[in-house]
């Protein structure tokens, strides 16, 4: 791929990133949201938690397409690649688990509130222990990369565990806790962010925040991989 | 240079959302008009803000660093 033609080293989604994160920061702080019980204004936290998890399955995706294209080619860069989008993806997922309990312990964990049960409750609630399952996956697609010392071998084999790392998101995340009962919106099969927790002002504030977001990650991501290349090439 | 052109036509658009005002929620929360009356919200943005802008300049800062590494090679 022609070093021009690569988007890695180009500008203008850098500035679109920022634009649209300026935005997200102050029109997500002015925008009206609706009066809902017990979470009241950290809806607002919508553009940026929520965020934080799209980002994460942006990157996995990404990182999943390198892999593909690793095993298609066997070309070594789609390796360097598909490692780190990953890593920031799990990045990005632990900023996400962190920001959800700092929302949680406001709102569901809040004493007078009347969601909250006990602490079991919290614990048993589906979409915290699915991520937590698809993040530890991905923490083992590390330790099996740094468990294989030959180069090719383990290019290889992170690259099958990455795709099957990646369709473990979807029943973790996605399926599982919109089956179940849960404290999150979304549960016992209602799609999440229905209207009527979420005005359409919230929403022209939503997607540009989570392009944006996405944008943020992906452009830390290509830094480190020029990085690596970088260090690649000096090594060879 | 087209490119450009196209995306800041695009983001222009975006900036007329500031004055849809037809459709909202009731966004009456107490917290909420009292931040935005005494007009201590726009304090927390600055904040905020100034601390994106620390962040992207340096993001900025480490890419130009690598390109500039990257033309030596």
């Amino acid at each position: 791929m022609a070093k021009e033609k690569n988007y890695m080293y180009k500008s203008w989604w850098k500035i679109l990133c920022v634009v649209l994160l300026v935005y997200t920061f102050t029109w997500g702080l002015l925008v009206k949201v609706p009066n809902l019980p017990a979470l009241e204004e950290t809806s607002r936290n919508l553009f940026f938690h929520v965020s934080m998890w799209m980002a994460m399955m942006t990157l996995f995706t990404i990182s999943f397409v390198q892999s593909i294209r690793y095993l298609r080619t066997l070309n070594h860069k789609y390796d360097i690649y598909a490692r780190q989008f990953a890593v920031v993806g799990i990045v990005f997922g632990i900023l996400g688990y962190a920001t959800g309990s700092i929302w949680m312990s406001y709102t569901w964990a809040d004493p007078n509130n009347p969601t909250f049960e006990s602490f079991s409750a919290l614990a048993r609630e589906p979409k915290l222990i699915g991520a937590a399952i698809a993040l530890l996956i991905y923490f083992a697609y590390l330790v099996l990369r740094d468990s294989i010392t030959d180069m090719d071998k383990r290019a290889r084999i992170s690259a099958v565990y990455n795709i099957f790392a990646y369709a473990m998101l979807f029943p973790t995340i996605w399926i599982m806790p919109r089956l179940l009962p849960s404290l999150h919106p979304g549960q016992e099969g209602n799609p999440a962010l229905n209207f009527k927790d979420v005005s359409p002002a919230m929403r022209m504030v939503e997607f540009p925040a989570f392009i944006g977001w996405a944008l943020l990650s992906v452009w830390i991501t290509t830094l480190k991989i020029r990085l690596n290349l970088l260090k690649e090439k000096k090594m060879m | 240079m087209q490119k450009i052109r196209i995306l800041f036509f695009l983001l222009s658009l975006l900036f007329l959302t500031f004055f849809a005002y037809a459709q909202e929620g009731t966004g009456k929360t107490a917290f909420g008009e009292t931040m935005r009356s005494n007009g201590r919200i726009y304090v927390v943005i600055a904040v905020m803000l100034t601390i994106l802008t620390g962040l992207i300049l340096y993001l900025v800062r480490l890419d130009r660093k690598i390109s500039k590494i990257e033309k030596e090679n």
